[in-house]
């Protein structure tokens, strides 16, 4: 397919693995924050093509896998109203809450609906005025501006039973949430190329200076994945950290400042909790006071509600590249994508079912 | 936090659904496996013969086997680009008998209606039926058709039984692939699920692309013809995709298969609309394609004559089976590193980004 086969052509990739190679005098550790990127490696088995000495972590970057066990609960609990039509993108609905999922709450009755876009919960809600439609707003910058449409657009329909549930969350914040950290391993970053698409990346020139940390921004193809290694590898082998960009397909600097509008008129910045990692200040949006009126959490009452992690699941050093799966004592026994006991064994882009998936077992 | 000793790990574990039945169960993957294995074929005891799950059971019957297969048909929406209900109930049940080697003789067709479901779409539906049987060549010969009251149904489900003829020791199954054999794919794969995806959601990828929905018994006597005993297994890659069907005949046969990525032909708009949707090509639903697994001696001379076929002209060599890995499928990724692939677990969930 024209503009995606070019991407995965094995004559360059060996190219690349060769570049890298001789590149490479030194081993380095090299974190990918985007679960997209995740995916593609382990899809790919690309870490394993890899120079040995270049070590690939996996970051917090899947939107499923760092949303907070206790917005799922809240999640359910709305979902479970008899007046509620509850809408998500698909791989939410199998995320395991303390209790049950939205799968489950379905097969009982609830109406829950996979929906491809926020705008088609809107449509859904101008359809049934009788129906209290609710979207669950997860995901990074990416999703941040089709999200804020769908608020705006409920505005200007005047529109009473359309909310949604916020759990967005932002790049920059995690990564240097992640540099902070005392234990952190982490030579280089691959930006997250579809974020950088959005926000552009001058909020990554500050953190490369503070910090010394070489910062690539990167697609998600197999090529794309491979030459940003390589630009970051090159740049710890020069002792150089800059901010430079691999995806020039898709990415500008100033990024989609339509796109940053949007967020800007809908949302605000706020402290997020992530699951397995922890509150980080200033890491997330939630509704901006004049669209309060749109968020669920308070339409419904359930922003009180807290739960607990289950104590086998290593979510945390999972998201924080602290291990990989396959250290993980319930890894492909208690845990598996068939009934999993944290986020990253559930969607496709978590680090733990993407390792399960393409069949990485347990040494152990 | 430490990592936990799973042994000592205490409930309430967040486990998923265990008391009813999910959407997931019907995905053709692992829930609908766990189904069957764990559900419904204990129930059945000692009245079942023991054996591998094939897509039809073979029945001796004097000089000949009668092969059986039936299949219940629930597709939303009835009617999408390159058929509608009709002609996947009719080709969905030819094709599963054909996969046992036999020739498709007669069909039942059984017909559960809502109450209030159009006339002219009922028309539409049974003209479709009859239109797939004349050109399958196989007799509609007996029937049913119940009317539930609304909201019992949606619309429309189709029941087809089959039943087809072959002689005797010539029939392939998902048991006897053996190391050496090689992996023969019909035609390209994804068209099917895609399109209903497309259709049903309206994600606009249907003007590019049809179902592949048509009958493959043809095909299959061509490759019979032109390999007999050779042609180990056979199966056709409906619900749960190509991922299914190759891990359900590794794992009757005990062998390990192994797959090139480059080699499996992916239409461009399925690939489109699976790298937006966030689905795997190996996991969506066919309806007008087969894989065989074919003794390597005879492979060429089967490959040949599958392309001679209108429905197999694009046939390719996908894989090989190999003794290593025994129930499972590896392949050669696209960069040349090497990954398995597994069955889907339940429905196929779009992505997020």
């Amino acid at each position: 397919m024209k503009y995606l086969d070019e991407y995965r052509d094995p004559v360059l990739a060996r190219r690349l693995l060769g570049e890298l190679a001789a590149a490479a005098t030194r081993p380095w550790t090299v974190m990918e924050v985007c679960g997209g990127q995740t995916h593609t490696i382990v899809r790919q088995g690309i870490d394993e093509l890899l120079p040995a000495g270049i070590r690939m972590i996996h970051g917090p970057g899947c939107p499923v896998c760092v949303t907070p066990l206790e917005m799922l609960d809240r999640a359910l609990a709305i979902a479970a109203r008899p007046e509620v039509t509850f809408t998500s993108f698909g791989d939410m609905l199998r995320v395991p809450g303390s209790r049950t999922d939205l799968l489950a709450l379905k097969a009982r009755g609830a109406d829950v609906r996979v929906v491809y876009s926020p705008i088609d919960a809107v449509q859904l809600a101008v359809a049934n005025p009788d129906r209290q439609v609710v979207f669950f707003a997860v995901g990074f910058e990416t999703t941040a501006p089709a999200n804020a449409m769908a608020v705006l657009r409920a505005a200007a329909l005047g529109l009473s039973n359309f909310s949604i549930l916020v759990s967005h969350v932002l790049v920059p914040p995690a990564i240097t949430a992640i540099l902070d950290a005392p234990d952190c391993q982490v030579q280089g970053f691959l930006a997250a190329g579809h974020v950088c698409a959005v926000m552009g990346w001058t909020e990554y020139e500050p953190i490369v200076a503070r910090y010394r940390v070489p910062i690539v921004v990167t697609g998600f193809e197999p090529l794309d994945l491979l030459e940003g290694i390589l630009m970051t590898v090159r740049q710890l082998e020069h002792g150089r950290a800059e901010v430079e960009n691999q995806y020039v397909r898709a990415v500008r600097r100033s990024g989609n400042t339509q796109a940053q509008d949007a967020i800007r008129a809908v949302f605000r910045i706020t402290d997020r909790s992530w699951r397995g990692i922890g509150t980080i200040p200033a890491s997330g949006l939630t509704l901006a006071d004049e669209f309060g009126d749109y968020d669920a959490e308070r339409r419904f009452g359930v922003g009180r509600l807290t739960a607990t992690e289950h104590p086998a699941c290593i979510a945390g050093e999972i998201l924080t590249g602290t291990k990989v799966p396959t250290e993980c004592g319930a890894y492909g026994t208690l845990c598996t994508p068939r009934s999993p006991l944290g986020a990253p064994m559930v969607s496709s882009e978590g680090t733990c079912a993407a390792f399960y998936t393409a069949g990485r077992r347990r040494s152990a | 936090m430490t990592a936990v000793d799973p042994a000592q790990a205490t409930c309430p574990l967040p486990v998923a659904e265990q008391e009813r039945i999910l959407l997931g169960h019907g995905s053709g993957g692992q829930l609908s496996a766990e189904l069957l294995t764990d559900l419904i074929i204990p129930a059945l005891g000692e009245s079942t013969p023991a054996g591998p799950l094939e897509d039809a059971a073979v029945l001796p019957l004097g000089d000949l086997e009668v092969v059986l297969s039936t299949d219940s048909f629930v597709v939303s929406p009835l009617f999408f680009p390159g058929g509608d209900i009709g002609a996947l109930a009719v080709n969905g049940t030819v094709n599963d008998v054909a996969m046992r080697g036999a020739r498709p003789l007669a069909l039942a067709v059984a017909y559960v209606i809502e109450e209030g479901f159009p006339l002219a779409d009922l028309r539409r539906v049974v003209s479709s039926v009859a239109a797939a049987a004349r050109e399958a060549g196989v007799a509609v010969v007996t029937g049913d058709t119940k009317v539930v009251g609304r909201g019992a149904a949606d619309g429309l489900f189709v029941t087809t039984t089959g039943i087809g003829q072959r002689p005797v020791g010539v029939g392939p199954s998902a048991a006897r692939a053996v190391p050496g054999d090689v992996v023969l794919l019909s035609a390209p794969i994804g068209l099917h699920g895609t399109t209903v995806l497309s259709t049903r959601e309206g994600l606009g990828f249907e003007a590019d692309i049809a179902s592949d929905t048509r009958p493959l018994h043809r095909l299959v006597g061509t490759m019979l013809h032109a390999g007999g005993a050779a042609v180990h297994s056979l199966r056709d890659p409906t619900r749960g995709g190509l991922a299914s069907a190759l891990t359900e005949i590794a794992g009757a046969s005990g062998v390990g298969v192994e797959l090139d990525e480059h080699a499996i032909p992916v239409p461009a708009a399925v690939a489109a609309a699976c790298e937006i949707l966030g689905l795997d090509p190996l996991h969506v639903a066919n309806e007008g394609c087969l894989v065989g697994f074919v003794a390597a001696a005879a492979a060429d001379t089967v490959l040949a004559a599958m392309r001679a076929c209108p429905e197999g002209s694009a046939a390719v060599p996908i894989g090989s089976v190999v003794t290593d890995h025994p129930g499972r499928v590896v392949m050669r990724t696209l960069v040349g590193s090497r990954r398995i692939v597994d069955m889907l677990i339940g429905e196929q969930l779009p992505r997020i980004c």
